[in-house]
């Protein structure tokens, strides 16, 4: 399953860093990043391969809501498709 | 690849303007439950449903995980218990709804519809038994709701039902008068009722349906007027086109939950619904699209042409989004579960005769409306008459949930709590129609050509 984050908050540094360790130490492939800073704000969009991944889809959202409440930013994790049920014809 | 764009217009949608999935309604066929011992049949529809619905909540929750989108509902309809309690020899089909209840409630489901009825040209025994529980029905049991159909653009109108409905909606209200008549809350009589239908109170599990099914409904409203709000001051045009866009992205979603579900519990997907369902919640209203769209106040001059534009253009939008659409299939206007109509009657903008008018050119009739306690069952039945004959006549879903409080009048207001919102009492006419009323018998069905 390929699965989408989103991060939206205040930028600071290490978001990335951060991120990145824990889809690592899940084996999670990261495919695609995207991010800016608009109007003050940190947005990221990160698409990722759970295929092989060592974690379920619903603990590593857990992880990630614990880790936005740290440093925070709302992090959403969610299927690809949704995405591409909305966007793509 | 998406654009971060695309990305964050879908999460803004879900996280901002209340965009969800209004409910997953599993379709469950009890038409082999029938058995003369009624206890029997309980027992029989009980096993069913339980056996048929085990995973419906969970699958449900895991698309909500998976999907980050709130599936708000998860209901279930059942085939029109009128017929599988037809060859049980009592005639008291209470235990049959308490047998739903408990079967909801055991699966975790919000609603189980299907104590239902359709005697658009008469009575068998089931229909006058079901009719009969319904008021007793509605007041032991917690999730069960009830529909029965009067008429149709085929069958013409069933007035000796529709004299009936009156007076079981205001036995249903007595009956339940401790929790503001609660009772008919769950209450719809239709015309050209559908048998696909997820939402409630009106979702049966129709004759022409498989074993077991999957129907979506889709909801949305928050979406469309923040959609609406980017196209301020420009023509009717652009505002059917961007809500047509809007509504193609909302139904996709649907399709994709409803197909998922369909998979996951090994059954098949039915149909998507496309209506816009509003909440009580702020900014999940119809009545302030219309207000987006350049209303002063929802019922005022301009209010009919509006909602018939929003409903076209949904419709369109939602229709090459999804494979399979049907359901109502319309903008939903319930009075009491809308922010902006619940605020147009306070304002004595939107009345009675006004949402008549609006439901010649929505889905899906006069829903949860709070009327006075005092009026009779008879008026109750003129009004479902009239709105029946505009189903009948345009060829449309036609339906009325009203419900009169015993001890409350103009101006009071009742509670109902979670999606059902609550209501100021609306005025109804005090001219009456009783002899007309009294007459009974049927009228015939319409002509469909010469049609002005």
């Amino acid at each position: 399953m390929r699965i989408v984050l989103t991060i939206v908050g205040k930028d600071k540094v290490g978001i990335i860093a951060k991120v990145s360790n824990i889809l690592a130490e899940h084996g999670v492939n990261i495919l695609n990043i995207n991010q800016n800073i608009m109007e003050g704000f940190f947005n990221m969009v990160l698409i990722a391969d759970m295929t092989g991944a060592a974690v379920k889809l619903q603990d590593l959202k857990d992880i990630f809501t614990a880790l936005g409440r740290d440093i925070g930013v709302e992090i959403r994790v969610q299927s690809e498709e949704i995405f591409t049920a909305m966007h793509r014809i | 690849m998406f654009t971060i764009k695309d990305i964050l217009e879908t999460n803004q949608m879900i996280t901002q303007n209340n965009l969800d999935v209004r409910t997953i309604t599993m379709g469950i066929s009890l038409r082999d439950c029938g058995h003369p011992d009624i206890k029997v049949t309980a027992q029989k529809v009980y096993d069913k449903i339980t056996r048929k619905a085990e995973k419906l909540v969970q699958v449900g929750e895991e698309l909500e995980m998976e999907l980050g989108v709130p599936i708000i509902n998860k209901r279930i309809s059942v085939t029109p218990v009128s017929m599988v309690g037809e060859s049980c020899d009592s005639n008291d089909y209470v235990p049959l709804a308490k047998a739903l209840d408990e079967a909801g409630k055991a699966v975790g489901v919000n609603f189980i519809g299907g104590f239902s009825a359709l005697v658009d040209k008469g009575y068998t025994k089931g229909d006058r038994n079901l009719i009969c529980s319904i008021p007793e029905a509605l007041a032991v049991t917690d999730i069960v709701c009830s529909s029965v159909s009067v008429g149709s653009t085929k069958c013409g109108i069933n007035m000796d039902a529709v004299a009936e409905m009156g007076r079981v909606i205001k036995m249903a209200a007595e009956r339940t008068a401790d929790r503001d008549a609660i009772g008919c809350a769950k209450l719809v009589v239709f015309c050209n009722a559908v048998p696909d239908n997820p939402f409630m109170a009106g979702a049966f599990h129709g004759v022409t349906e498989p074993e077991t099914v999957i129907n979506v409904g889709v909801s949305g409203p928050g979406v469309v007027k923040h959609a609406l709000e980017a196209v301020r001051g420009q023509d009717i045009g652009a505002v059917a086109e961007t809500i047509k866009k809007t509504a193609f992205k909302i139904t996709r979603v649907g399709q994709l939950v409803a197909q998922e579900a369909a998979r996951r519990l090994d059954t098949q997907f039915g149909i998507i619904d496309l209506s816009l369902a509003p909440t009580p919640a702020i900014g999940d209203s119809v009545a302030h699209i219309l207000e987006e769209i350049g209303l002063e106040s929802c019922g005022c001059p301009g209010t009919t042409a509006t909602l018939a534009m929003l409903n076209d253009a949904v419709k369109k939008g939602g229709l090459m989004a999804s494979s399979y659409v049907g359901g109502l299939s319309g903008a939903f206007i319930p009075v009491s579960e809308d922010a902006g109509m619940i605020a147009a009657v306070e304002r004595g903008s939107l009345t009675l005769e006004k949402l008549e008018a609006m439901t010649c050119v929505c889905s899906v009739g006069l829903d949860m409306i709070a009327i006075p306690g005092d009026v009779t069952a008879e008026t109750i039945s003129a009004i479902i008459a009239d709105e029946a004959a505009i189903g009948m006549i345009n060829n449309k879903t036609t339906a009325v949930r009203l419900i009169p409080v015993p001890g409350k009048t103009v101006g009071e207001q009742v509670e109902f709590g979670g999606l059902l919102g609550y209501a100021p009492i609306i005025a109804v006419s005090k001219f009456k129609a009783d002899a007309f009323i009294a007459r009974g018998g049927r009228i015939p069905a319409p002509v469909r050509s010469l049609t002005n």
